[in-house]
């Protein structure tokens, strides 16, 4: 009998580390940008995100992420420029008020590093986008960083009068550091 | 061109295509400053801050010159003319624009620095930042830039009208300045 509860006590052990869920910690977590302007790189950021995570680090492959990123919260240091972000031309946040990555499979390339693929939306337009993270587990805390290029006009962010890209450059690196807790 | 009552020929390039670059960089600042954020004002405070770069770094090699070549002194007739206030406001007058030469230019690009906007140099050359980026001091920085910007505004303007006044004298003061003169007097 007791060798019988232990079994279950195991097998139900086992069976919560399966479903250990992961949930991100945004006031730890950053999302950066850089772009250039005539040549020189300028950085933002965004202040507002959050994401759903399915995720089991230790088998990241069942797993799925939906990454939401307020796009009212964008920040370049300076108040008429992030006023200006807001407008039709740039994000449009009125009436895109979250841009979205959609993961559709998590690969493991290694112990510490994962590749997604999933599809980004901004501005109610879908790009395939394939993202390279890296893992560092400290502490019970696991941080996941990378960066990817994304091409502004991709997105029709930056259009009209705005769409020259010896004006604004094209590409636009965003970084991501997120700060993921194990819940159990 | 070795005329020493004249300034030399480096000295002369240097002072017009400063009178040119700095008229210019007054002039672009208070009209990108005027601009609502758009295309047009991204490319016009750019072209300043080249502009303005441009400005600093020939006025060091500008003062470097002066140092190392005298320039020449006041003509005898206009020296003998001025009173004490005007000898004293000729050499204010000179070492504030060049003290401002210098310090419009540095505070606008501390105040780009503090602003996260560093400044690429022709879109090309990558200056460093000297200054940490902080909201407050790009404040205190974009209004020291833009008075003292002001100041040397009201000095170009001195500048101009006591140059028109020892024209009007014909006390040979211009002439120090100008190209040509040396050749034909002599």
């Amino acid at each position: 009998m007791k060798r019988l509860i232990s079994a279950l006590l195991l097998s139900m052990a086992l069976v919560l580390d399966v479903a250990a869920q992961t949930v991100l910690l945004p006031a730890q977590s950053e999302i950066t940008f850089v772009f250039k302007q005539m040549g020189a790189p300028v950085t933002g950021r965004f202040t507002r995100f959050d994401a759903q995570l399915a995720l089991d680090l230790a088998r990241p492959e069942t797993g799925s992420v939906v990454f939401t990123v307020d796009t009212a919260s964008v920040s370049l240091g300076l108040p008429d420029i992030n006023a200006e972000l807001a407008k039709p031309e740039w994000l449009a946040s009125p009436d895109f008020a979250q841009a979205v990555f959609t993961s559709r499979r998590i690969r493991a390339v290694d112990a510490d590093r994962l590749e997604v693929v999933g599809t980004l939306s901004i501005k109610g337009i879908r790009r395939e986008l394939t993202v390279p993270v890296w893992l560092q587990t400290e502490a019970g805390l696991t941080t996941a960083s990378g960066s990817v290029t994304l091409q502004r006009m991709d997105f029709q962010v930056g259009s009209g009068d705005w769409s020259d890209p010896a004006l604004v450059a094209d590409a636009v690196q965003v970084s991501f550091r997120l700060v993921l807790q194990k819940q159990l | 061109m070795n005329n020493p009552s004249r300034y030399d020929a480096f000295a002369m390039c240097l002072h017009w295509l400063l009178a040119l670059a700095i008229i210019a960089a007054l002039g672009s600042g208070l009209y990108a400053a005027s601009l609502p954020v758009s295309p047009a004002r991204l490319r016009w405070v750019n072209w300043h801050k080249w502009l303005g770069v441009a400005v600093l770094f020939a006025s060091i090699l500008r003062l470097g010159w002066r140092v190392w070549r005298t320039p020449p002194p006041l003509p005898q007739q206009a020296a003998a003319r001025m009173s004490g206030w005007q000898r004293a406001a000729h050499k204010t007058v000179h070492g504030l624009m060049y003290a401002l030469f210098l310090a419009v230019p540095l505070l606008g690009w501390a105040y780009s620095s503090a602003a996260g906007v560093s400044i690429v140099w022709l879109g090309l050359l990558a200056l460093p930042d000297f200054v940490v980026v902080n909201r407050e001091l790009a404040g205190s920085l974009r209004m020291a830039h833009q008075m003292l910007a002001y100041g040397l505004g009201v000095l170009v303007i001195v500048h101009i009208a006591a140059v028109l006044g020892h024209v009007w004298q014909r006390d040979g003061v211009m002439q120090r300045m100008l190209p040509g003169f040396g050749r034909r007097s002599s």
